[in-house]
């Protein structure tokens, strides 16, 4: 895995909006200072990821959004056949359709392989970002 | 908010299918433009996605029933898939619309250049590519048409479609005459026709078939090919409807297997049957298969040759020692555990004898970056790999051709990142 690191200097923050007002968008990517950056609104909870996938480098986050895909299987150890999980979204990588977990940013088969994060809260019903002096 | 607030950000859009090439490959460009921007890089394989032209090859039919048939299909149920042999229904490869330029089809302006012309310059700049090498994708399977006569026929169109529409625009581009090889005497035709023109830089064979390759049948064009000094590529393919790999139920099963089954058949057959010393100047390139597969099969001929020597009598070396003579291309390289993959570069002498491919815009394409970011390869295995080795083989001027990636960067749409 060789995608460029990020690098972090003197933090600052990044006002986005109004948290109310973002989250029915499921997710917002954003430039900032030529850094790529994607921004997820699952539920109440709020998580930001470097838009460079840890495969080859691709534009991670702007890729589709997709549900996580079950093999459902009954007690007897026959396949019930393929299904969208009800609660795990996956984002899904355009180059390679690299896949993860929205939530937790990590491939759902090799869990060491994952997105960056970049971290985001709501602070007085504002969405904020703290970035370094990053550069892809 | 803090005094070091930074309130200035723009949003960017998603990437689909009709993205600008441009904006879906930014991040190789700036790749590029770090690490790479002064190698010369040559794409030894990349793809026509001629079903967006395809009423134009069968325009070019030379046979008039077969001609007005291919016509009538594309205007009904063939449509981009007429007179072809693939299985819509087995077309998976964009992971249910998850790779979007799988297939893609991007807005181009009239501007009086092909449109294959357009799209392809703006992958190539984007990536950073000198030069590039152009396969026919449906088109790959022929091999297994039940009807010879149609691969003649297609093969001939596509050919001169390349050579008389394509090639001549950019010379960036480069051609590899398609060999309709379940019809030897059809190729030998189409090498004594088209085989010393400008921008067609050697042959290729689409693997996908069941075709013998040490068979007596193929020994004039074998002739042919190794008189005119251009290199004969095998590019391999895949191929649900073979009975093994109709056990396989998924697609990732299938592509894993099959790609890197037939060239493993090919190759076997053309050393095994001691046809590097029967044409010891033809340069063999194997397409497409990764390298894992190398290793596995130098060492199974090794082990089993050592024992049986009387069924590979023409042979005066291991057949590793002619594997480490061929050539192959790059993609899609293996890059999970990178011992593995030292040991099979050194195996197989990467340095010199391994081709970068990007395999664009299929689903399981290969930046340059796969190759520039590899921790234990040298400057100069880098360079060799990337462009230098294709132009040796392929005796390609190594002036630089492409735009600077900065310039490519600074002038792109921008219409989604």
């Amino acid at each position: 895995m060789s995608a460029p690191a990020m690098t972090t200097g003197a933090s600052r923050q990044v006002v986005l909006g109004r948290h109310e007002e973002l989250k029915i968008r499921q997710r917002m990517v954003i430039e900032v200072e030529g850094v790529g950056i994607g921004v997820y609104f699952i539920g109440e909870e709020v998580r930001a990821y470097l838009n460079i996938c840890p495969h080859m480098g691709g534009p991670v986050c702007q890729g589709k959004i997709m549900p996580r895909t079950l093999e459902q299987v009954a007690d007897s150890g026959k396949s019930l056949g393929l299904g969208f999980s009800k609660d795990q979204m996956h984002i899904v990588c355009p180059w390679h359709g690299f896949e993860f977990d929205m939530l937790t940013g990590r491939h759902p088969i090799d869990k060491s392989v994952g997105l960056t994060p970049i971290p985001v809260e709501v602070s007085n019903g504002e969405v904020v970002l703290t970035v370094g002096e990053t550069r892809p | 908010m803090n005094e070091n607030s930074i309130p200035n950000f723009r949003e960017i859009g998603e990437i689909t299918g009709s993205t600008d090439s441009r904006d879906v490959l930014a991040h190789a460009t700036r790749q590029a433009a770090k690490n790479f921007d002064d190698y010369l890089i040559v794409d030894v394989d990349a793809h026509v996605s001629e079903d967006h032209f395809w009423s134009e090859i069968i325009d070019l039919i030379d046979n008039d029933v077969l001609r007005q048939i291919g016509q009538h299909q594309v205007k009904g149920f063939g449509g981009s898939n007429a007179l072809l042999n693939i299985s819509p229904g087995l077309s998976l490869q964009s992971v249910g619309g998850r790779i979007g330029h799988q297939g893609r089809r991007e807005p181009v302006q009239d501007d009086g250049v092909h449109r294959f012309i357009s799209t392809a310059r703006r992958s190539m700049d984007a990536m950073g590519l000198d030069y590039q090498v152009v396969f026919p994708s449906a088109m790959l399977l022929l091999g297994m048409h039940p009807q010879d006569e149609i691969e003649v026929a297609l093969a001939k169109a596509f050919n001169r479609w390349m050579i008389e529409r394509i090639l001549p625009i950019d010379t960036r581009m480069k051609g590899l005459l398609y060999l309709p090889f379940n019809t030897p005497e059809a190729c030998e035709e189409l090498v004594a026709q088209y085989g010393a023109t400008e921008g067609i830089i050697g042959f290729t064979v689409c693997s996908t078939r069941n075709k013998p390759v040490h068979h007596d049948c193929y020994m004039r064009l074998y002739s042919m090919i190794q008189e005119l000094g251009k290199p004969l590529a095998f590019h391999s393919g895949y191929h649900w409807g073979d009975p093994s790999f109709a056990q396989l139920n998924r697609f990732l099963s299938m592509h894993a297997l099959s790609f890197t089954h037939y060239n493993q058949i090919h190759v076997t057959n053309w050393i095994i049957n001691a046809m590097p010393e029967r044409f010891p100047k033809l340069n063999m390139l194997w397409v497409e298969s990764g390298l894992a597969w190398i290793p596995f099969l130098m060492q199974r001929l090794d082990h089993e040759v050592m024992m049986r020597p009387s069924e590979a009598p023409g042979l005066k070396r291991l057949p590793s020692d002619y594997m480490r003579e061929m050539y192959y291309t790059s993609q899609p390289l293996e890059r999970g555990n990178m011992k593995l993959l030292e040991a099979t570069m050194e195996a197989m002498n990467a340095e010199t004898q391994l081709l970068y491919s990007s395999d664009w815009p299929h689903w399981d394409w290969d930046s340059p970056a796969t190759i520039g970011s590899i921790p234990f390869l040298s400057e100069q295995a880098k360079r060799n790999i990337l462009g230098l080795n294709a132009a040796r083989l392929f005796n390609l001027d190594t002036t630089r051709r492409k735009p600077l990636a900065e310039d490519v960067l600074a002038n792109r749409p921008k219409t989604a990142s």
